[in-house]
């Protein structure tokens, strides 16, 4: 059976989530093969991880370079070369999507961005937000599909992890060179393109220290808090928090707006979470168009007494 | 220093968009076309650049005819010249197609010191073709840059992304992606409108940019779309008005749901 490349994406010796949805998602296409691409002495930590997730082989790729990303793309095209693989697997992420498209323009490949779903003859996308499921096929052989969050489940079914060292070839391209790296400290929260519960906030919070009414509410569901652009714009919160057609696209189980009017720019980034709830001062919002469960009142009521009732259920 | 900025012109994120059904492709008479945000940002940091170092900004954009509108708001709000690869056989091209054909139109122009461009488009958001271009001409790239600095012949930039912020450094020539945060677009001035309708359009077909037929367009695309469903709207469910228990009554809401 022929052999689906992963990306690993990893950090501090961790391998990301999205890593494994990514070795499920591949099944209907191959066998998974997870390909790390680390510094010296850091790729083999993350190797059982990688197996008890259902690697098949681990291809381990060990370089000091300082060129950014072109590690990547040079060790994954030089396996395109060797493996002949039937489609290469990157979690959409800044990084991953400027290697998944640097490796197809450098192979040839038909490239599949934001792909949601993977079938054995066909992807599917997500396109505006959700307002359009697209199939699409690759014309080419080993096609580089970037993937979002929640394409497939985590599976904790073990993997043979065959492990195989593989040489990283020379620099395939000019390329940056990195001066410095500032990792983010991740918060408590979880990562909101990846929580299965979001609470975002909007103008009706009104102000940065009000933003609390929304933080509060996402802490007893173990939530992400996002805010719509126009809360952005306003400076109640940061902009890497904006759900919208320019920020953040999620789609988790439960979506909560709190202030949050449902302007088509903020639908288009939350219209595919399974349930959404509002409240909204103004009966006639839009948001309520797409709400399962709408409440005309005041934030500032509604959502501590919410967060009350959810803290007594929970006993 | 000479500066090509790529733009695109995009249906506003403020209409409704939509795709034909037949082909999938994005249905351009539909909504509104704008020049993208992302593409204003790109121009402003092309215009900052040219204000402190000189040269020259020439706007490059592939798009069907309508796009010279998109090319005119670039123009007012300052550049000095533009490209604009239109032609009926590029309908259709995917992203790998796309970064190809704007490399070779690169390709044409004199002495490029830089390209600068969005990081990512608000339609297509396969947010890559800078570095795909940046791959097709063999020249670093840059992406995501929330600060630039180019000193003599070297780039520095600062990238910021959800994952933190990386420094890079380059020599030029070089391709720079811009993040949203990195500046705040100029509007065109009077003077600047006016002047625009003077600047020089150089029109390309694909033959004048070298590119073959069989590398353009739908037909000869990497990717096919098989099918388009617009997703059922979403129907609003219960909505009550807040008399006390509302907070209550959502807390029910979700237990019964089993989402608490």
């Amino acid at each position: 059976m022929a052999e689906v490349l992963i990306l690993v994406d990893h950090l501090d010796g961790q391998v990301k989530k999205s890593t494994y949805e990514l070795l499920a998602a591949a099944r209907p296409l191959g066998e998974p093969s997870a390909v790390v691409v680390a510094a010296p002495g850091m790729a083999g930590q993350l190797t059982d991880a990688l197996k008890q997730h259902g690697a098949e082989k681990i291809y381990l790729a060990e370089t000091d370079r300082a060129d950014f990303l072109t590690p990547e793309v040079d060790v994954l095209a030089a396996l395109v070369e060797s493996v002949a693989p039937a489609a290469l697997l990157i979690g959409v992420s800044a990084d991953g999507q400027e290697i998944a498209g640097r490796l197809a323009v450098r192979t040839g490949s038909g490239l599949l961005s934001e792909v949601v779903e993977i079938g054995p003859e066909s992807v599917t996308h997500s396109a505006f937000g959700g307002a359009y499921r697209v199939e699409a096929v690759a014309n080419t052989a080993h096609p580089v599909l970037t993937v979002r969050p929640g394409a497939a489940e985590v599976e904790s079914s073990p993997g043979a992890g065959a492990e195989q060292t593989v040489e990283v070839p020379p620099p395939g391209r000019k390329a940056a060179t990195v001066t410095s790296r500032e990792p983010v400290t991740a918060g408590e929260r979880p990562e909101l393109t990846e929580a299965s519960v979001v609470v975002s906030g909007g103008r009706g919070v009104g102000s940065a220290e009000q933003f609390g009414v929304v933080e509060e509410l996402a802490d007893v569901l173990g939530a992400a808090v996002g805010a719509s652009r126009a809360a952005v714009d306003a400076g109640f919160y940061p902009p890497q928090f904006q759900v919208g057609q320019t920020g953040k696209t999620v789609s988790p189980q439960l979506y909560v707006a709190l202030g949050i009017s449902g302007a088509i720019q903020h639908r288009a980034g939350m219209q595919t979470s399974k349930t959404v709830v509002a409240v909204n001062k103004d009966p006639e919002a839009p948001i309520f168009d797409i709400a399962d469960f709408g409440v005309v009142g005041d934030l500032f009521v509604v959502a501590p007494q919410l967060k009350d009732e959810i803290t007594k259920r929970r006993g | 220093m000479n500066i090509a900025v790529l733009i695109k012109q995009v249906p506003d994120t403020y209409s409704e968009r939509t795709l034909r059904s037949a082909d999938g492709i994005l249905d351009r008479a539909a909504a509104d076309p704008v020049l993208d945000e992302i593409s204003e940002r790109a121009v402003e940091a092309a215009l900052q650049l040219k204000e402190a170092h000189g040269g020259e900004v020439t706007v490059v954009c592939m798009g069907p005819a309508p796009a010279a509108d998109a090319i005119r708001k670039a123009l007012s709000m300052g550049a000095d010249r533009a490209v604009h690869l239109s032609d009926d056989a590029l309908a259709g091209s995917d992203a790998v197609q796309t970064a190809r054909a704007l490399a070779q139109v690169i390709k044409t122009l004199p002495g490029v010191d830089l390209i600068v461009a969005g990081n990512g488009a608000s339609d297509g958001r396969v947010s890559a073709v800078p570095a795909m271009v940046a791959d097709v001409l063999d020249l670093p790239a840059l992406t995501h840059a929330r600060q630039i600095t180019v000193d003599g012949t070297t780039v520095t930039v600062r990238r910021e992304t959800d994952r933190g912020a990386v420094g890079l450094t380059a020599e030029l020539p070089a391709v720079i992606s811009v993040s949203e945060k990195i500046n705040e677009p100029r509007y065109p001035s009077f003077k600047g409108i006016m002047t625009a309708k003077k600047k020089p359009i150089t029109q390309l077909s694909i033959g004048d940019a070298g590119i073959g037929a069989a590398e353009a367009g739908l037909a000869s695309a990497l990717t096919k779309v098989t099918s388009v469903t617009p997703r059922p709207p979403k129907t609003a469910g219960t909505k009550t008005t807040d008399d006390g228990d509302g907070g209550a009554q959502i807390a029910a809401y979700l237990v019964a749901q089993k989402l608490i």
